[in-house]
This record gives structure tokens, C-alpha cells and sequence, in this order.
């Protein structure tokens, strides 16, 4: 955990850590693990709001919260720019790590695999495989996106590749 | 086309015969030549080989197998044309994919199985097989295109998938598992499994559907810098899976950013895909007509031609439940194997002392049993053992630690639906 910011790491603390090693092909175990990653979810987002610092919507898209959809969003320069966020649970997960996927900016970063998945490899994926099975989504949206996020929005915007809604609305006017 | 070109022709001899100049007739007797050669290049574009019966070993141009069926004459292969009841899936048609699948069609393979969810792109044009025409069609469809025109004989079935989601992961394993083609002792419908693919969590996938149905799969993969790669066997049970080891950044706790410089995307090089593909098909082809022998692991570093192999055992404390389960089995088969090992080398022994090799024995030398066979047999059971003087640096691991039951008490919301509407409700404003 060197090099990464006391915030993260003293947030990261208080994100409650999982127990059950199950994917979704495991029954009821995977209910049991889904309840965790609820609680994990739940205990991040609350955090998250009582430190003014909300930056992400998720909720599961399908019954056996094996599909995630939501948003995320990152301000600069006062600017709030915000992103669809959505991810499948791997059949091996937790062994491996979700592949969270901003659709909308594919094609636009070379840190990022095709479909919008952004790039885990380096600041995120040895984390996860050596806290299995003790991380969850929560954690992957903590140590995965938002560092990811904080480092590419800027560079996006700064180079013109992403614009804010408002000035993509009056330039489209013009 | 030949239709133009035939009227082309048609235009030249009748401009041959208005010109009554003859200075002019080798030039026209050049461009009539020229578009003989076009007509027969067009031709040759249009013309694709109907479907071959049986394999035969005749030595004739138009015989597509008599080179691979000379194997058998050379007392290579004991019988190549048993290719042609085996099937083969591959998973990943990238750089490496692709070439073997080229590969085993030209070789008469029985059926291909091939898996990807990726389109064509001009950044592919680096690496062999497909053609800039290609771009934007499914890896899948361009390469059964290209296939099935250069070996209609091959049965083909593309999956454009992503096999890491469950409802790819469950159409990959029903294919696997569909015996109408073939059927395999261990109740599948492939006989090898070739994993191609470029990342880790599909090569995890890979090795739970090969561990769940006891299916002996290749592993392949080439560095992102493009100068090494590897090729691996893996025998459910038998061999390491490809979970029993950690990856050597969660192993070794190296920082990966030493690994792997930041923001480049990777690199990759026709030229070592194709050597790590040629390696595979070959390992492959060894597996299934039975000659020479199968490497268990087969290293390749270009830089300085390296061709490390090893073979790892698996790991009884893995993390994957049905690699453990397959070693368990493979364990309780242990008396028969070794009663079909013992056979086999009393009927080799009753072969050689049936002559004996030298007639007299003028000095009475005689073979006598070793005094300590005792002895050795009992450090063979043990595998652990090690020979004395020798000492492990590192304990012997002790079983897994269990994590901790749940404290049920500690919270007392334990309701799916009821945590969901807690998100949701934490979410609505």
C-alpha cells in the first residue's frame, strides 16, 4: 500500500472487509457474498456522503447481481463531469477482479481495454489478488476507479478529448 | 471479370488484324500474353477445392495431404489420418490463436472450436492471418472465412463470446461438453483445449471450465514486450493448474510498475507470436497422433534463444476447489496407473530376455538387486522425501488457515432484498 494517498488508506480502513470466497456460479454462498458486498456498498456510499466526498451511483442490474450499472462522476476546475459506470461479475470472481467499464469514453485513452474497461493492471490487480477474498466492489471502485478517475479526467479535459455537458450544449447551439 | 478480360482479348486480335503494320504485333502480342495471365489469375481466385473423403497418401499435386501423410512412411506419425476425428477449441483468435487455427486446418484437423468477442482492427496487421479487408468483422467470422477457404474438410464452429461473463462462460462450457462430433474418455466433446488469450482473468476461465470437466487444456502466451513467451500443459489433477500458482507480482511482491512501464500499451511482434503459435500446434499435434514428446512447459526467450522446459506439480493447498478435487482423484488412480506402468515394462523386460544379448559370459559377471531397494521404494512413496543432507529452507505449510465464521450477531440486517432497498435508498438522493 505505498504511495497511495492517507485518505484512501484511512477510507479504505473503514470499508468493512468480506469474508465469503464465492462467485456467482456458487448458490447460496454467492447470496451470502452479495449481502457482504451490499454491506461493504453501503457502508462506503454512507461514508462517503458524511465526508461530503459522494462520487459514484451503483445498484445491481439483475436479480443475481451479477450485472452492475450505474454512474460516477469527478469535479475539476468546479466542474462535475459524469460517466456511466458498468461492470459483469467474473464467473472466477473473487479470484479475479470485476472489469469496470466507462462506455462512454472508449476510444479515448489508450489506458483502457476495448469496451471502455478501464486499466487495473498496474495500480490495482496485485491489491486485489493479494486481499482475495477480502475485497469486494466497494473496494474496487475505492482502489480502482477512483485513483484511475483522478488521474485521466484532468488529462482528458486539459487535451479536449471530454468536454463539460454545459459548454458541449452551448458550443452545439453555436 | 474473365468476362471482360475475354472481351479484351476478343479486342486485341481484332486490332491486330486492322493494324497492317507488323512493327506493332509484339507489342500487342505482349498485352495479349498479359491478360492470358490475368484470365488465369482470376480463374484461380474463384476456383475452391470440393471436399476431400479420405486422406490418401498418393503423391500427387492436387492431393492436399500427401506431404502430411508421408509423416507416416517417414515412421514419424503411426497413423495421421486419425486428425481427422479429433476436435480441438480455441479460445482467444489473436496473434496466436488465429495462426494456429491456420495451422491445424492445414494440418486436416477434425473440428475447430473457436472463441473471441473482438472485431478486426488495422492495429492487428502487425501479427499474421488476417487482412486489412477484414477490418471490423468478428475475429470469428474472418477467420472462418479464411479457414474454410483453404480447408473445406475442417469442421468449423465460431462462438463470438466473452467467456468471463456467466452467459458466456455457460455457452462455452455446453459447447465443450456437445458430443455430437466426438466423445473423449472424460465425457467431453473436445480433446484439447488451446488457450490464446492476452489477460489473466480469461485464462483463469479458462482453467475453471478445463478444471471442472477434467479437461486437458495448452496454455500459451507471449510477453508485452513481445520477445518471450511460453507454451504449458495442464492435466486437471495431474500437472500445476494455472491457479495453483500466484502470479509472480502477488508471489514475489515485486511492485508491478517494475514490470510494466506505465500508459504503453503492449507490444507484439508477428514473428514471436508465430514461433510461440508453431510451438503450440506442434506440442499439439505430438499430444494427439502420440509421437515424440509432449513438453509440459516449453519457455522462448528471443533475445537470447532460450528454450527453458520444467514441469510442475500441482499444488494440494490450491485455491481452486475443483483443481483440488481432480487431484484427489488422480491420487486414488494412483495403483492402477502404476499396475499398467508395471505391465507395461514386464512386457518390454519379456521382450529384451527373450535373446539374450551376449551368449558366453567368459568373466561371470551377473546384474545383482541393489541392497538398498528397500530402502528407495519407501523414499518413492513419500514424494516429499529428500535425500540426506538436504533440508527444506521453508516449513511445510500447515492447512489453510479458515477464515472466520461470520459474526451473524454483529449485524443484524442479513436480508437481500433488504440491503438492496438500503442501497437504493442511499442512492435515490
Amino acid at each position: 500500500m505505498e504511495g497511495w494517498d492517507p485518505n484512501t488508506k484511512s477510507t479504505l480502513t473503514q470499508i468493512p472487509l468480506l469474508t465469503t470466497k464465492a462467485g456467482p456460479r456458487d448458490g447460496p454462498a454467492w447470496t451470502q457474498r452479495l449481502k457482504e458486498e451490499y454491506k461493504a456498498l453501503i457502508a462506503y456510499t454512507g461514508m462517503n456522503k458524511s465526508n461530503d466526498n459522494d462520487w459514484f451511483r451503483i445498484s445491481a442490474a439483475n436479480p443475481e447481481g451479477t450485472r452492475w450499472t450505474g454512474k460516477c462522476w469527478y469535479v475539476h476546475n468546479l466542474l462535475k463531469y459524469e460517466f456511466d459506470l458498468q461492470f459483469d461479475i467474473p464467473v472466477t470472481y473473487p479470484s479475479t477482479a470485476p472489469e469496470l467499464e466507462l462506455p462512454q469514453l472508449d476510444g479515448k485513452t489508450h489506458k483502457m481495454y476495448r469496451g471502455g474497461k478501464i486499466c487495473l493492471t498496474v495500480h490495482f490487480k496485485p491489491l486485489w489478488a493479494k486481499n482475495c477474498p477480502r475485497f469486494g466492489i466497494a473496494h474496487a471502485l475505492c482502489l480502482g476507479l477512483a485513483p484511475w478517475l483522478a488521474a485521466e479526467v484532468p488529462i482528458l479535459v486539459d487535451s479536449g478529448m471530454i468536454k463539460h455537458k454545459d459548454d458541449a450544449a452551448s458550443s452545439g447551439e453555436s | 471479370m474473365e468476362v471482360e478480360l475475354k472481351e479484351m482479348q476478343d479486342d486485341l486480335e481484332s486490332l491486330k488484324r486492322a493494324l497492317s503494320d507488323p512493327n506493332h504485333h509484339p507489342l500487342i502480342l505482349k498485352l495479349q500474353e498479359r491478360v492470358d495471365h490475368l484470365t488465369n489469375l482470376a480463374k484461380s481466385a474463384t476456383t475452391r477445392r470440393s471436399k476431400v473423403k479420405d486422406m490418401s497418401a498418393e503423391v500427387v499435386d492436387s492431393n492436399p495431404y500427401s506431404r502430411l501423410m508421408a509423416l507416416q512412411r517417414m515412421g514419424i506419425v503411426e497413423n495421421y489420418e486419425r486428425i481427422r476425428e479429433f476436435s480441438v477449441a480455441i479460445v482467444g483468435i489473436g496473434g496466436v490463436g488465429s495462426v494456429a487455427a491456420e495451422m491445424l486446418t492445414r494440418c486436416g484437423i477434425g473440428r475447430l472450436l473457436l472463441y473471441d468477442y473482438d472485431t478486426v482492427e488495422l492495429a492487428n496487421m502487425n501479427r499474421l492471418f488476417f487482412r486489412p479487408e477484414q477490418v471490423g468483422m468478428t475475429k470469428t467470422d474472418a477467420a472462418v472465412q479464411t479457414l474454410s477457404d483453404i480447408n473445406p474438410d475442417v469442421v468449423l464452429e465460431s462462438y463470438t463470446l466473452n467467456i468471463t461473463t456467466m452467459k458466456g462462460f455457460e455457452t462455452f462450457m455446453e459447447s465443450l461438453r456437445n458430443q455430437k462430433y466426438c466423445q473423449t474418455k472424460n465425457g467431453t466433446g473436445v480433446n484439447l483445449v488451446l488457450s490464446c488469450v492476452d489477460n489473466y482473468e480469461a485464462r483463469m476461465v479458462v482453467n475453471q471450465a478445463c478444471n471442472e470437466l477434467n479437461q486437458t487444456w495448452m496454455e500459451s502466451g507471449v510477453s508485452e514486450d513481445a520477445v518471450s513467451g511460453h507454451i504449458q500443459l495442464l492435466i486437471p489433477g495431474e500437472t500445476a493448474c494455472f491457479a495453483c500458482a500466484p502470479p509472480l507480482v502477488v508471489a514475489s511482491g515485486v511492485d508491478e510498475r517494475t514490470l510494466k512501464r506505465e500508459g504503453v500499451c503492449a507490444a507484439s511482434l508477428p514473428t514471436t507470436m508465430g514461433v510461440v503459435a508453431g510451438l503450440l500446434v506442434q506440442n499439439t499435434l505430438k499430444y494427439l497422433l502420440n509421437f515424440g514428446q509432449v513438453s509440459p512447459y516449453l519457455g522462448y526467450n528471443s533475445l537470447k534463444d532460450f528454450f527453458p522446459t520444467m514441469a510442475m506439480k500441482p499444488n494440494p493447498q490450491c485455491s481452486n476447489s475443483p483443481c483440488l478435487e481432480r487431484q484427489k482423484e488422480y491420487m486414488l488412480a494412483k495403483p492402477a496407473r502404476d499396475a499398467a506402468a508395471k505391465a507395461k515394462m514386464e512386457a518390454e523386460a519379456s521382450l529384451v530376455t527373450e535373446c539374450p544379448i551376449h551368449a558366453d559370459n567368459e568373466w561371470n559377471i551377473s546384474v545383482v538387486d541393489d541392497e538398498s531397494e528397500l530402502e528407495t521404494t519407501d523414499a518413492h512413496t513419500s514424494s516429499d522425501a529428500l535425500p540426506t543432507g538436504l533440508v527444506r529452507e521453508l516449513p511445510s505449510a500447515d492447512d489453510f488457515q479458515k477464515p472466520p465464521v461470520p459474526e451473524e450477531t454483529g449485524n443484524p440486517i442479513d436480508d437481500l432484498e433488504e440491503l438492496r432497498r438500503q442501497l437504493d435508498a442511499l442512492n435515490a438522493d
